[in-house]
């Protein structure tokens, strides 16, 4: 088992989780409740990644983030390396390909509580940040908590994306995976079977928990 | 509406709308003052009832317009004024009034208040709480609630920061008789004590009678005729009286059923 490998995937999938929620909790609030036409060009681009070949994301992301483009060089300017073959180059590429499986709970969430309750709490003259706070978050838990799990355990997963924009470097943006494409490759299949099981133990247990907390939370 | 009262007297308007506004093919265009403290918008459903009580509230902007409460302009779509929809303290029960179903009844009622310092915030909800007779329900969930508790407790938080008016859309509608009748009773009784007005949305004759309001008719997104029940309301009574065989039969009547005349004033 490359323990190296198993704490920076941890490590890249609760980073990515954490942003990605603060990231995909405005977005999708607004694509839940907001009236702009352009909500539904918004909503096909959050959900691209759903659809596109890991390979072909990493591959734009690796353009993109690298020195010949303009946002690419801008990046580098910014943070001091380039992003592509670091670990900052993981999390930008795994929120973004886990981006669709934050957006789609979260705006169903939103979307499923009842307008009533948004107009009682603006008659009452509470202000967005407390709507948010008080009525949205807290009737959309059961969203987030989807939302996280699914980002976490799909992060972990991951491969065709993190291959492109991060190589394999360990210690740096060796994941789990690629680990086990490695031991694979070299025949190792004994210790690949380890890393297989573990991925597929954190696979199960984060269904076990997105389909406990919706039973328990049906029966309440 | 000439705006002067009963006795001749010329009275402020608690609240004066001149409203237009379109949504799909229904055209809206009403302009009334409210002067009595029980006003009953009256008309069938999709008159354009509940469209006027969004637009009064805040929720939904007109296409054009004015709304002047309690002598301060609201709204004013010309000048581009609007109030926002919270700050304009007006108590809004819909006819679906939604609780917010993660928070205690307690927790309810305080939510309007967060202007209040804690003390006196929780004095009010205990008031509110005693007054709508609900005290012993303050920990609960929404959802354990029946529906005349649940009625309640949605009046107590629209009621809890002493709003300049209370809209009332139909929120009795899924309430027995005996049950709305004592909730109208209690609650006209309460306002006029504190002298907030209401406008009160229905299309139950015997309701709007039982109120003893002034009436609003509101048909096809026009007012047709505004005065007191009365007058107003006459001829529907006397064309519903008929029609449960109190008056004008021609054949010997059956005898009414009671549950269904006592409604009637």
């Amino acid at each position: 088992m490359d323990t190296q490998a198993l704490w920076l995937t941890l490590k890249l999938a609760t980073l990515t989780t954490f942003l990605l929620l603060c990231v995909a909790i405005p977005l999708s609030h607004w694509l839940a409740f907001g009236k702009s036409r352009g909500r539904s060009i918004i909503e096909a681009a959050a959900t691209l990644p759903l659809l596109l070949p890991p390979t072909v994301l990493g591959f734009y992301l690796l353009v993109l983030l690298g020195p010949r483009t303009a946002p690419g060089r801008l990046l580098i300017h910014i943070i001091g390396h380039p992003v592509a073959f670091s670990f900052s180059g993981l999390v930008i590429g795994s929120m973004i390909y886990s981006l669709p499986f934050a957006v789609q709970p979260l705006t169903s969430g939103f979307s499923a509580i009842a307008p009533e309750v948004l107009d009682a709490a603006i008659l009452l003259g509470a202000s967005r940040l407390r709507i948010l706070a008080e009525v949205l978050l807290p009737l959309a838990r059961r969203s987030i908590f989807t939302a996280a799990v699914l980002c976490f355990t799909h992060t972990i997963g991951e491969f065709g994306v993190v291959l492109m924009i991060g190589g394999d470097i360990p210690g740096e943006t060796r994941t789990l995976s690629i680990a086990m494409y490695d031991q694979v490759q070299d025949f190792r299949y004994s210790q690949a079977n380890h890393t297989a099981v573990l991925l597929l133990g954190i696979s199960l247990l984060a269904l076990i928990l997105v389909y406990g907390w919706g039973r328990q939370a049906r029966r309440a | 509406m000439d705006g002067e009262g009963r006795r001749g007297v010329p009275e402020t308007p608690f609240l004066a709308a001149d409203l237009e506004h379109r949504l799909g093919t229904f055209d809206l265009r009403v302009s009334f003052n409210l002067t009595s403290p029980w006003t009953v918008l009256f008309g069938p459903s999709g008159a354009g009832k509940s469209t006027i009580l969004r637009i009064i509230s805040g929720l939904i902007r007109p296409k054009s317009g004015k709304i002047t409460l309690q002598s301060h302009a609201i709204l004013d779509v010309k000048t581009g004024l609007s109030i926002p929809a919270g700050k304009r303290r007006i108590g809004y029960v819909t006819q679906q009034p939604a609780l917010f179903p993660h928070m205690t009844i307690r927790c309810n009622v305080e939510f309007g208040l967060h202007s209040l310092s804690p003390d006196e915030r929780r004095q009010r909800v205990t008031e509110m709480l005693r007054l709508f007779r609900v005290e012993e329900l303050s920990e609960r969930l929404p959802r354990e609630l029946s529906g005349g508790e649940y009625q309640r407790v949605a009046l107590a938080r629209a009621l809890a920061p002493e709003p300049k008016i209370l809209m009332l859309d139909e929120p009795f509608s899924g309430l027995d008789a005996d049950l709305k009748e004592s909730i109208l009773s209690e609650l006209t009784v309460w306002l006029a004590a504190r002298e907030i007005p209401a406008l009160y949305v229905s299309h139950d004759v015997a309701e709007a009678y039982q109120t003893a309001a002034d009436v609003i008719v509101v048909e096809n997104g026009r007012l047709e005729v505004q005065g007191p029940v009365h007058e107003v309301l006459a001829p529907r009574r006397e064309r519903l009286l008929g029609q449960l065989g109190v008056i004008n039969q021609p054949t010997p009547a059956p005898v009414p059923d009671e549950s269904q005349t006592s409604q009637l004033p």
